[in-house]
């Protein structure tokens, strides 16, 4: 085993990556025509800092090696240093195209750890919110989509719809993009009828803009063409590349973790799973599209169904009293007080649990040490595994389809850099 | 399904190679540092068990004189929808553990990241780079001694 002790590299960035395996060509080149061309991390379609150093010959793509960091804030080192609760607001952070559900995430693997669940009403309203961030963040990316590869108005609809979203997001919650909404052992409020009245009002509206939306792309052969057939993998090697989500069930492998692994309420609610042959750029667009429409199901369904009751549940030990108590009853200001100054103390051991959020698996792995700290925060991002399979994909693309593919992806960088 | 675990890895690897503990309905496997690479492609590559996603893989600081440095695997199989985690241990002096990037190549990343954040270094990876942090950066932000605020002068400032 020792016999193959490799040291560790003292390149410069680029001279290693030239070097590496990925991008070196398979023939001769005794003309010296391959160029290679930086892309990001300040480029407007690389979705965030992003950058890829593309090997080109002519126009084909030869290799590709993606650069990452340029947005690490060293979240997992703040959690150690912070207490459970006070992390809440750090989750907002990674994926911020959906909010919601990484609280929602973060919120269920604390729970694990501890050994509490959520009230009925509460994991019925976190299921709303997961779906609401869903349809918001695959809304975003539809758009975003268009835009990568010239079609510009869609851009402006989805837009339209997501701003209705995040006015029920503002009614809901309080805050429209950094919603830090759910608490350990329930959520931060109920739900009042003004903001379920608001979402069965998008509800009833979304089918018909969606469909517009769709009609524009498509029927557009010119957006149907230039994502046929680009950025293909194959089942095998996205299983081997780690890939979720939507590009996993893009490539037929049905792995969904709402219904393989049930959390919340995801058992009592009907709905499919959407699957597509295709590997390529196009199926991951129809893929989040019918997606869309699931999670409208889900919705619809959620709000039909949602119990009455409490949203916190009763651990004063686990779980922040209401403010209102906090200031009148002795024992509630007591743990208030032990709550916010020395954390939750789950007890020894280890857990990791994951959600299916709009990009893959979202993952928390925690490692207690029976503090009120988590000794170890392991955040499983989703977009920084499927950025991973960036160089496959890319592989004999043409330089004008690397902005599709890597927009099929729906890379987040604030979730892929921690 | 952890009994079934526990009861095939026992009997291919014997009796006394695991050390096994059970969490919530999660189960870990501690596995010996030169048995990894052998334990994880039985786990993948045994058509019961077939865990052929690696969820995640990440590293740990336990801060103890021996056996400070650990390494996570979070393996998931897609055929029984089951996790289940192994873990091994390394040394502070010299920290080392044989790359699973040939098993499944999305370790390769996930090692590069851990061999960033704690230094530990993975024998046989084909490009162990710094995943986030500057390559000429010298220290390891998720070790339990770099302190949070960092360390002032790690990162070389324009000079006045």
């Amino acid at each position: 085993m020792e016999a193959h002790v490799e040291e560790v590299p003292r390149k410069s960035k680029i001279l290693q990556a030239l070097e590496d395996q990925n991008t070196s060509i398979s023939f001769d080149d005794p003309l010296e025509n391959d160029m290679i061309l930086n892309m990001g991390p300040q480029h407007p379609a690389t979705h965030g800092v992003l950058r890829l150093l593309v090997r080109l010959d002519g126009e084909t793509v030869i290799g590709c090696v993606p650069e990452l960091g340029y947005l690490h804030r060293g979240y997992e080192k703040l959690a150690e240093n912070s207490t459970y609760h006070e992390f809440i607001p750090h989750t907002d952070r990674l994926d911020y195209l959906s909010p919601l559900s990484n609280n929602t995430a973060y919120a269920l693997a604390v729970e694990k750890l501890l050994g509490i669940e959520a009230p009925p009403r509460a994991q019925y309203i976190r299921v709303l919110i997961s779906e609401l961030a869903r349809i918001s963040s695959h809304l975003l990316w539809m758009g975003t989509m268009g835009m990568d590869v010239g079609a510009l108005t869609i851009w402006m609809w989805t837009f339209r719809e997501r701003e209705k979203l995040y006015d029920i997001f503002e009614n809901l919650v309080g805050a429209r993009f950094t919603t830090s909404f759910t608490r350990i052992g329930g959520i931060a409020h109920d739900a009042s009828p003004e903001s379920l009245a608001m979402i069965g009002k998008f509800l009833d509206e979304l089918p018909a803009n969606l469909s517009e939306c769709e009609r524009l792309l498509n029927g557009n052969r010119i957006f149907v063409e230039r994502c046929d057939g680009i950025g293909v993998i194959t089942r095998e090697q996205a299983i081997d590349l780690g890939l979720t989500g939507p590009s996993l069930r893009s490539c037929g492998v049905d792995q969904d973790l709402r219904r393989a692994n049930p959390y919340l309420v995801y058992n009592d609610l009907d709905f499919d799973v959407p699957l597509f042959q295709g590997g390529d750029t196009l199926a991951r667009y129809y893929i989040r599209i019918a997606e869309i429409k699931e999670s409208h199901k889900i919705l619809n369904q959620v709000l039909e169904k949602m119990p009455q009751g409490e949203v916190h549940a009763f651990k004063p030990k686990k779980v922040l009293p209401k403010k209102e108590r906090v200031y009148t009853k002795m024992e509630e200001l007591i743990h208030d007080f032990m709550i916010i100054n020395f954390g939750v103390e789950p007890p020894v051991g280890e857990v990791y649990h994951a959600v299916e959020s709009s990009k893959g698996e979202l993952g928390f792995y925690f490692y207690s040490h029976g503090e009120g700290y988590p000794w170890r925060m392991k955040i499983r991002s989703p977009s920084f595994v499927n950025l991973q399979s960036l160089p496959t994909m890319l592989r004999g693309a043409m330089i004008s389809d690397v902005v599709a593919i890597i927009g099929s992806l729906d890379p987040v960088m604030g979730e892929a850099d921690k | 399904m952890n009994e079934h675990v526990v009861q095939k890895l026992k009997s291919r690897f014997g009796e006394g190679t695991f050390e096994f503990h059970e969490f919530r309905g999660e189960l870990t496997a501690v596995v010996p540092r030169d048995q990894i690479v052998e334990v994880c492609r039985f786990l993948k590559e045994d058509p019961d068990l077939h865990f052929d996603l690696l969820a995640d893989l990440c590293g740990i600081d336990m801060y103890t004189p021996v056996k400070r440095f650990g390494v996570i695997y979070n393996l998931y199989s897609l055929k029984s929808k089951h996790r289940i985690r192994l873990k091994t241990f390394t040394e502070e002096e010299d920290p080392k553990v044989p790359t699973v990037s040939t098993v499944w190549s999305t370790a390769n990343w996930h090692e590069r990241e851990t061999f960033d954040m704690f230094g530990i270094v993975f024998i046989g990876h084909p490009d162990l780079r710094r995943m986030y942090m500057p390559e000429d950066f010298e220290h390891y932000p998720l070790r339990k001694d770099f302190p949070l605020m960092g360390i002032p002068g790690s990162l070389p400032l324009p000079k006045k």
